[in-house]
Order: structure tokens, then sequence, then C-alpha cells
């Protein structure tokens, strides 16, 4: 897709956040997993959401995962292809898909991870058709 | 404790206004807040409780206490979205069950067309604080296209169709058409609204509401209140309010909170849905409406497509008549937040009050359903069951 970009949001960091985004910098995409319970989830925590113990720790995704839904948002400076994402790891994340035709987004594709950078923050985690 | 019959809905008003630039924001809140309160027959001294969201300007409900010239004992601005009023009625009850206050006043108002709003394609301003906002907001999401992802799945999850959707709209088209507030009162056909603009995939220009200016209010009071009033008596016989969000992970987009809240709400009024005889659904878009019915028991989840077909929304002709007022689709979504709306024509169908052309016949038992926030992401959900007595 030629043409114009959409202009995408600097996350907000917090101390929370920041080993998240600090890994995103270096292309890696990280979930969170409690030692407690085992779960996995995402977004990241430093509480579980599961069973509320403070022994989380970071882990890295295999970046490869499905399309859950998608959205061609067509009323925007340029169009582009929100979806939730379900990872190999279990978790569904918001993403978009991009480097495709729109209209060739389908659920159920296969994706892989591909981090773009956003307007002054940290690179973002994308999908790509995989 | 039950709020079954502590409270009643003594009255209801609704803005005329569609566009309101020579108005402010607090001047509509003070406009709707006196209306209703004429239409029960009370006066701003019989008020002894305020209930409000962000919506109203200032520091939580004590700006429009004090701009409206209030003496209260109780108050409270739960925020919930667009599900803010229809969760205030059961709070106010359950507030008047325990005797804190026996005449609760509830206002909404906004400008969004006034101010130029592109309300369901431009990102909202959250506050970075969010936990959510850093994993969610560089990604583009607006409310149209969360509610499309929903849409989209359930498309795929249950082979709910564009002309199915369509049908939300067309209902609420007819209905419209008598309403002569309503913003849009032109009948549309399925062809038309599947043949409108895609706005985000796949939903099109007419499966999204309308962006108005105006707003609504309600006055909650106690059952003794109520029959000392020469207006008919609403009766709430059971709210329910659910939260649901994606999980942490386990993101499942085929329901809303609804799935909760509707049962809580016919428990509690020891009904079932076959037992309604007229539904206000909020209807941010017409996805809203199919997910919602599913969830509320009035179809089994995925059926929500063939439920409202065929005009089965529509008042006079199909089983399950819905927002007769032409909803946030045709009539009225005031400050983008569309729960207000539905509990008001809920109260006229029980009043016998709507227009002729949609009005229920022997209407007795109605219920009011507001969705707040998104439910592509985080929401609220709150079901009343109201009856006339």
């Amino acid at each position: 897709m030629a043409g114009k970009r959409r202009r995408i949001a600097p996350p907000a960091v917090n101390p929370e956040t920041k080993p998240f985004w600090d890994a995103a910098a270096n292309g890696t995409l990280l979930l969170k997993k409690c030692s407690a319970c085992g779960e996995v989830h995402y977004y990241p925590r430093a509480l579980c959401p599961f069973c509320s113990s403070d022994k989380t720790e970071w882990v890295a995704a295999s970046g490869r995962g499905t399309i859950y839904s998608y959205s061609v948002m067509r009323r925007a400076e340029a169009p582009y292809v929100i979806a939730y994402v379900t990872l190999e790891e279990g978790v569904t994340m918001m993403t978009n898909i991009v480097d495709c035709e729109p209209d060739a987004v389908r659920i159920g594709q296969r994706v892989k991870l591909s981090f773009r950078p956003s307007d002054g923050g940290p690179p973002v985690p994308m999908f790509t058709l995989a | 404790m039950t709020i079954k019959r502590k409270a009643c809905i003594a009255g209801v008003y609704e803005h005329p206004t569609r566009h309101a630039p020579d108005k402010s924001l607090a001047q509509l809140h003070a406009e709707v807040a006196l209306g209703a309160l004429a239409d029960a027959g009370l006066s701003k001294a019989d008020v002894d409780a305020y209930f409000c969201a962000t919506d109203a300007p200032g520091l939580g409900p004590m700006s429009m206490i004090d701009y409206l010239g209030l003496k209260l004992r109780h108050f409270d601005s739960t925020e919930v979205g667009g599900a803010s009023y229809t969760v205030h009625v059961a709070h106010a009850a359950e507030a008047i069950a325990a005797g804190k206050c026996s005449v609760a006043l509830i206002t909404l108002a906004g400008r969004p067309r006034a101010e130029g709003m592109a309300t369901g394609t431009t990102p909202r301003v959250y506050n970075p604080a969010a936990p959510d906002v850093g994993f969610e907001a560089p990604f583009g999401p607006v409310t149209a296209n969360m509610y499309a992802l929903c849409a989209m799945r359930h498309m795929h999850e249950f082979g709910t169709t564009s002309e199915q959707l369509a049908w939300v709209k067309v209902a609420a088209s007819h209905h419209a058409q008598h309403n002569p507030h309503a913003l849009l009162r032109e009948v549309v056909t399925v062809e038309e609204v599947v043949a409108s603009p895609m706005i985000a995939d796949p939903l099109h220009r007419l499966d999204c509401c309308v962006i108005t200016d105006g707003g609504g209010a309600l006055v909650v009071v106690a059952p003794e209140v109520a029959k000392s009033l020469k207006r008919p008596t609403i009766n709430l016989l059971g709210a329910g309010e659910a939260s649901k969000n994606p999980s942490a992970g386990k993101v499942d987009l085929t329901y809303t909170g609804a799935r909760w809240s509707g049962p809580r709400a016919f428990e509690e009024a020891g009904l079932r849905p076959a037992d309604i005889q007229y539904v206000s659904i909020y209807d941010s878009f017409t996805i809203t409406v199919v997910m919602t019915l599913e969830d509320l028991g009035f179809c089994e989840k995925g059926q929500g497509g063939r439920l409202v077909a065929d005009g089965n929304l529509v008042s006079g002709v199909g089983k399950l008549p819905f927002n007769t007022d032409g909803g946030g689709l045709s009539n009225n979504h005031p400050g983008n937040r569309g729960s207000m709306t539905k509990v008001i024509e809920a109260v006229r169908q029980l009043r016998g009050e709507a227009h002729p052309k949609v009005q229920v016949k022997n209407c007795s038992l109605a219920l009011a359903h507001g969705t707040g926030g998104s439910i592509g992401t985080r929401h609220a959900s709150a079901t009343l069951i109201l009856e006339r007595e």
C-alpha cells in the first residue's frame, strides 16, 4: 500500500511497562507469565490478573499467531487494519496487520510479528501475513 | 435486599434539540432537569439526590448541583460511559430503598455536533495512566472499528450477514419517521444500508448511530412519592449491571456484559425475556443490538441476526418492538451516550405515551439496556426491567 501512513501514537511508558518497551526496542515481544498459577497474560501487569500473585515474570513470545478478528478502518487518512491476534502462547492482543492489501486479510490467517516505529516513542508490535 | 418495586420513574424528559450551538453544556443539563421535574409534577425543592456522569461539567456532581441550586442529602457520579444513566437508575433505587433519598434527579447532556466531534471515527483522548492505553492506542482503536471487530467475529462464528444487521437500522428508521424530533426521519431499506459507505468493515455508515447535541433527564422517586403524583406509576422491578473486558488476553468478542446483567435483572424481577413486551436496546451500532438481544436471552447465542431480520423489531409488525423513538440509529444519541434515551422511551411506552403509530398495545412490562465503553475492549452493561402498575 502506497500513500499516506497513519500516525502511530507513541505508547505511554511507565515503570511497570518499561521492560516491555525496552525489549520492543530490541525486537522482542514480551508477555507476562505468573510463576504461581502458570497463566500467561496480556497486557502485562505486575500483579497476576488471575491469581493476584506478584510473582510474574517476563517471557519472550514466539511472534507467531493467527488473526482472531479484524476490521479495515476506511474512514481515516489512510485505511488501516486493526486486529486481535491470538499468539501461540495463548493470549490475544490488539494490533495492526501491516504490509498487505487490507482486503486480503481474513480471520484465521497466520501472522508473524513485525515491529513498527511509533511517532517519537518505542516501536510497537504489529503483524504481517505469514 | 432487593430494589423490586422500591422505586419508580416519575419523570422523564428528552431535549427536543439535536443541534445546540447556542446553548452551554450546563444550560442543557438544567433544561432537561427542569423538563423531567415538570413531567413528574415535582419542583426543584423536592429533589434530595442528584446523579450525573462526566458529561456534567465540573467537579463530579458538584458544579451542576451549584448551577441548579439544589439542596441534597445524596449524590453519585458513577461514570461508565453511555451506560451511566441505566446504572444511575439502579443506584438511585438502591439509595431510595436504603432511605438515603426520596427524589433523585439524573441528567445527561452533550453537544458533540456543535463541537464538530467525529465521534466514532477519531481516537478519544484517554488518561495515559490507564493501564491499557499503551497497548491499544498505537493501533488506532476508535469506536467504530472496535464494534466492527465484534461484528466481524460474529459473522465468522455464526454466519450473521450485513443484511441481517441492516434490519436493525431499517426498524429504527420505520419508528423515527413518526418522531418529529428525530434527526433522521427517512425510512431506509436493507439495500440502502448495505450500499452506504463502509466505515470500518463490516460496518457501513448506516450501521452507525447519529451524532447529536441535547440530553435527557429522569426523576426516580420512592413509591409513596409516586403515588402522590398524577402520572402513571412506573415501577423498577429489577436491575443488573456487569463489566466485560479482554480478560487479560482471553479475548472473546462474541458476547457483551449483557450476558450477566440481563439474568441478574430478570432474576430480581422474577420474569423471563418472553414476558417483556417492549425493549429499548442501546444501538450505538446495529451489531450492538444483535449481540445484546442474544445476551439478554431473547434468542440463542448466534441467532440474533435471524431474530432481528424481516421487520421483527418493528412495532406493530414484529414480535419484539424495539427503540420506538428511532433510537440512536435514527433519532438521538445526545452527548454520544445512549442509555438515557433508552429509559425515556421505555417509560413512554409503559405510560402509553409513545407515538400512536409505534405504541405497543397494553404495554405493561419493558426492558431498557445500556452499554458503556467499547464492546471490542472494556465496557459496562446495565439492564433495567420496568413495570406499569
